[in-house]
């Protein structure tokens, strides 16, 4: 029930936006979310975008991983 | 290094990786054993996809808790939904997972067989889409589902749903179940892996108050592989280091104070109320229930529905008010994929891709053989 799934805004219309979840297109809320703009990923659940999707915390979270991961082979 | 947002994901999966963090968790559990619990289908569903507690070292055990809101919503909650389903001028429209929960009358699946007028919608703004198109009907949405779901149905009632719109609602609380599961002392656990999506909501801050007054270790995690192997492994950091608090492995989704926005329409929607779990019992102040403004929407006091009382949760022999409490295995049901299997679930949790038993009978079953 709780499955969000990550999404490329590609259209915003009011508080509808179209998104794009990897090739399969669709209209979802925006209401949830303020300051979205056109190219940002977002989580969808159930139809709405519940989240901004960071991409910094993402990538940082990754070197965290490699970081923890080299740590063990030295 | 050189990674495409979010193509990135698949990183996310790298079995190498997942290895060396594995290697680690075995290097820092250095007690004979640790319990972790989570409380989200989703973790479960991860967990057994890709088979991450064969890689776990033995000492360290993850087990699942009350995390699926379809098999925690009460059978009187479903056989109001199945009759007002039955009700000449109403289409009841409900999320896919909650269609095939057995309740003592039936499901609702069954109910559309039987003539009930049920629609499987994706989102609350399907049922309303449907309600514009049908003025000749009533549209009553069954409205379930935790924190993370709760903010598309307020978002609904505050944008003005046409007349004859209506919600049947039963959104339930995490925090104040992890509180509850706490108290009763049942299972002695040792930190929890905290839902992602439900924490996208709420926010990290949301279980401080939980780690202060249980001194228990809590990490929000995410959904790949390795989101969960390293929130483990901070888990196992935190005990090692003697601390008990909140940490997000869940970053890219999960801020402290969670969606601000979605929390201000919740409240202006919702009051908080004590809430009846399926299989667990009444858990204090973990539910919603619509404000009076909202009575409006109100599926039951439009239709006049009353509940029916039951006087057992679950069908005889069915374990999952364990499993749900963290109690018992689905192993450890006698029904377990024998009576009960995902074409005919006897209890809630054999049912959807959120059910403990309904997980494991799709993902687990066959080692065991």
């Amino acid at each position: 029930m709780c499955l969000a799934v990550p999404a490329k805004i590609l259209e915003i219309k009011g508080d509808k936006g179209i998104v794009d979840f990897g090739g399969i297109r669709r209209e979802v809320s925006l209401s949830l979310i303020d300051n979205i703009k056109v190219g940002d990923y977002v989580l969808i659940h159930v139809g709405f975008a519940i989240q901004k999707l960071e991409r910094k915390e993402a990538e940082e979270i990754l070197k965290l991983w490699r970081e923890v991961s080299e740590a063990i082979n030295t | 290094m050189n990674m495409e947002f979010p193509k990135n994901f698949a990183l996310y999966r790298d079995r190498k990786l997942a290895e060396k963090v594995a290697e680690k968790i075995k290097k820092i559990a250095d007690r004979e054993h640790f319990k972790f619990m989570h409380v989200c289908g989703t973790h479960e569903d991860t967990i057994s996809r890709f088979g991450l507690r064969s890689i776990l070292p033995e000492n360290v055990k993850v087990i699942a808790g009350p995390g699926c809101p379809v098999c925690v919503t009460p059978p009187e909650v479903i056989s109001a939904a199945i009759e007002l389903s039955k009700l000449d001028n109403v289409i009841l429209t409900t999320y896919g997972d909650m269609a095939h929960v057995p309740s003592p009358r039936g499901s609702l699946v069954q109910a559309r067989a039987k003539g009930g007028d049920v629609h499987i919608v994706y989102s609350i703004m399907d049922a309303v889409k449907l309600a514009n198109k049908r003025k000749d009907k009533q549209i009553v949405h069954f409205a379930i589902g935790f924190e993370t779901t709760a903010p598309s149905t307020a978002a609904t009632l505050l944008n003005n749903p046409p007349e004859n719109f209506s919600v049947l609602t039963y959104h339930l609380l995490i925090p104040p179940a992890i509180d509850f599961l706490l108290s009763l002392g049942e299972v002695k656990l040792d930190g929890f892996i905290l839902p992602g999506h439900v924490s996208t909501i709420i926010g990290s801050n949301a279980y401080k108050y939980i780690s202060e007054k249980w001194h228990i270790p809590q990490v929000v995690t995410g959904f790949e592989p390795l989101d969960v192997l390293v929130g483990i492994y901070m888990l196992l950091k935190q005990i090692r280091e003697g601390r008990t608090e909140v940490e997000n492995e869940y970053v890219r989704a999960v801020r402290p104070e969670g969606n601000v926005k979605a929390k201000e329409m919740m409240k202006r929607v919702f009051d908080v109320v004590d809430a009846r779990w399926r299989g667990i019992g009444t858990i204090p102040c973990s539910g919603f229930k619509l404000k009076k403004e909202f009575e409006n929407f109100d599926a039951s006091k439009k239709f006049e529905i009353t509940f029916e009382e039951f006087k057992q949760d679950l069908h005889p022999g069915c374990k999952c008010g364990e499993i749900l409490r963290g109690l018992a295995q689905p192993e450890d049901c006698p029904l377990f994929a024998k009576v009960c299997t995902p074409l005919h679930p006897i209890g809630p949790c054999m049912v959807s891709r959120e059910g403990t038993c309904a997980i494991i009978y799709k993902y687990s079953r066959s080692k065991n053989k």
